[in-house]
């Protein structure tokens, strides 16, 4: 008999999106410029993170039509995000048969103690991380994919190289204790002592880790997978830039290429304008941090 | 490419791995190792990527994530020909079928009726994942296929000189 929604399943179509990028898209018209211009998947949600920080209020789900839109307009895998701890929107993403699911600090939290038990669905989840206890506590939740969270919607890598450098330097220190020394290790992160037994004796996580949150350059993208990113997701870099095709060509070049500086530097000429960026401490001060919901 | 005995185009989006072939120049290598007899194996992606509307290297037409989405995605025991008695554990991920299949193609497994492991030439292909299980008998099926073929680069190699 086939078995569906095993977990081999749900990270071994993150481990397909290795090596690739997945970028943020709002309509199906963007979906097709991404695909166009060789993402491997494409994340749907209502408004990329630049706008819903400009614009405040709410942000939730993506319309299901324009979701079923972007669905119909593309071939490759279609993610989309749901709020922290809003189960509901995440089964009406199952309902409509979205290949993965977002539990993302980008939208407003629906709970601020619970996320989603994501054992429960069929759908595979990514889940972001600020480090590696929250990396873990979103494994034992069932999260099949990691992703840094940086500061999205900012243009400013400068977080998700500290939450990145954060995941794999606590990996390495894991990696070091002695077998009886895991369990305070796991009373500290804190995280389920299982998953950090897991990630001490293989030295990695069990799924792909990603970066997100504020790449909005080719050299960006390179430096993220130089940091350990096994790829990348690009929000408002993309679409907020002046050449959106243009830039994303640039970045899936860039992500796949990232060790040859010749490439990369290629890639990084007559694109236009970049997004314009933001310093991330007058946010702190204001308290307009994304990556501080769900801990 | 020109030292590989064997390349393997592995799972993943074969949009996306198209545009890449044509972006880093590798197409002329992967015909010429093609063209040489050495052994190709192409798992989900990897098979969409060799067969007629692509690179053209096995003779059948994929329909791409025939299955559907990721909601559809499985896994299940396989008989594959070749690969011993005891059936393995072949996982499929928004995996393509094989729609048509040429006349030189030898199909080794199917699921529902459509075929889901073929060989023509030195090429073997799958719409499963063999490199997401432990099992290795569908590599070593390939491995076989590179011996073989070096054998026979060597008997030509021989007859020349």
């Amino acid at each position: 008999m086939p078995e569906r929604a095993t977990f081999r399943l749900k990270t071994g179509l993150a481990e397909m999106l290795k090596g690739g990028v997945i970028m943020d898209v709002v309509t199906p018209e963007e979906a097709r410029i991404a695909e166009e211009a060789g993402a491997c998947a494409v994340m749907a949600l209502e408004r990329v993170p630049a706008d819903i920080r400009r614009d405040g209020g709410v942000a939730r789900m993506s319309d299901p039509a324009m979701i079923k839109g972007i669905q119909a307009a593309v071939s490759i895998p279609v993610m989309a995000k749901a709020r922290i701890g809003h189960f509901a929107e995440a089964q009406v993403l199952q309902a409509l048969e979205v290949d993965y699911i977002d539990e993302s600090e980008v939208l407003t939290p629906a709970d601020e103690v619970n996320h989603i038990d994501k054992y429960a669905f069929e759908v595979p989840f990514v889940c972001g991380a600020t480090n590696l206890g929250e990396a873990l506590r979103r494994l034992g939740e069932g999260a099949a994919m990691i992703r840094s969270k940086g500061e999205a919607g900012t243009g400013n890598v400068v977080e998700a190289v500290r939450h990145m450098r954060e995941i794999t330097t606590g990996i390495r220190r894991l990696s070091l204790l002695r077998p009886e020394e895991l369990a305070a290790a796991a009373k500290e992160l804190p995280a389920p002592l299982e998953v950090v037994q897991e990630v001490a004796a293989s030295g990695r996580l069990p799924v792909p880790l990603f970066c997100a949150g504020g790449i909005a350059t080719p050299a960006d993208a390179a430096l993220m997978m130089q940091l350990g990113a096994e790829g990348n997701f690009v929000g408002s870099g993309i679409f907020k830039s002046a050449d959106p095709a243009r830039r994303a060509r640039a970045i899936v070049e860039a992500t796949t290429h990232f060790e040859d500086a010749e490439r990369v530097a290629a890639a990084s000429i007559g694109l236009g304008e970049a997004m314009s960026g933001l310093e991330i401490a007058p946010l702190a001060e204001q308290g307009a941090l994304l990556q501080h919901r769900g801990g | 490419m020109e030292s590989l005995d064997g390349l393997v185009i592995p799972g993943g989006e074969s949009t996306t791995m198209t545009r890449l072939i044509a972006s880093a120049g590798l197409e002329d290598g992967l015909r010429e190792h093609h063209a040489a007899g050495r052994p190709i194996l192409g798992t989900c992606a990897g098979l969409i990527v060799c067969d007629t509307a692509h690179l053209d290297f096995i003779d059948v037409t994929a329909r791409r994530n025939a299955f559907g989405s990721q909601l559809q995605s499985f896994e299940a025991d396989l008989e594959v020909l070749g690969a011993g008695e005891e059936p393995l554990r072949a996982v499929f991920i928004r995996a393509p079928w094989v729609e048509r299949t040429g006349e030189g193609v030898e199909v080794l497994a199917s699921w529902e009726g459509h075929p889901v492991a073929i060989r023509e030439g030195g090429v073997l292909a799958s719409a499963f994942h063999p490199e997401l299980t432990d099992d290795p008998r569908f590599h070593a099926l390939f491995m076989a296929m590179i011996t073989t073929a070096q054998g026979h680069e060597q008997e030509r190699g021989a007859a020349r000189g």
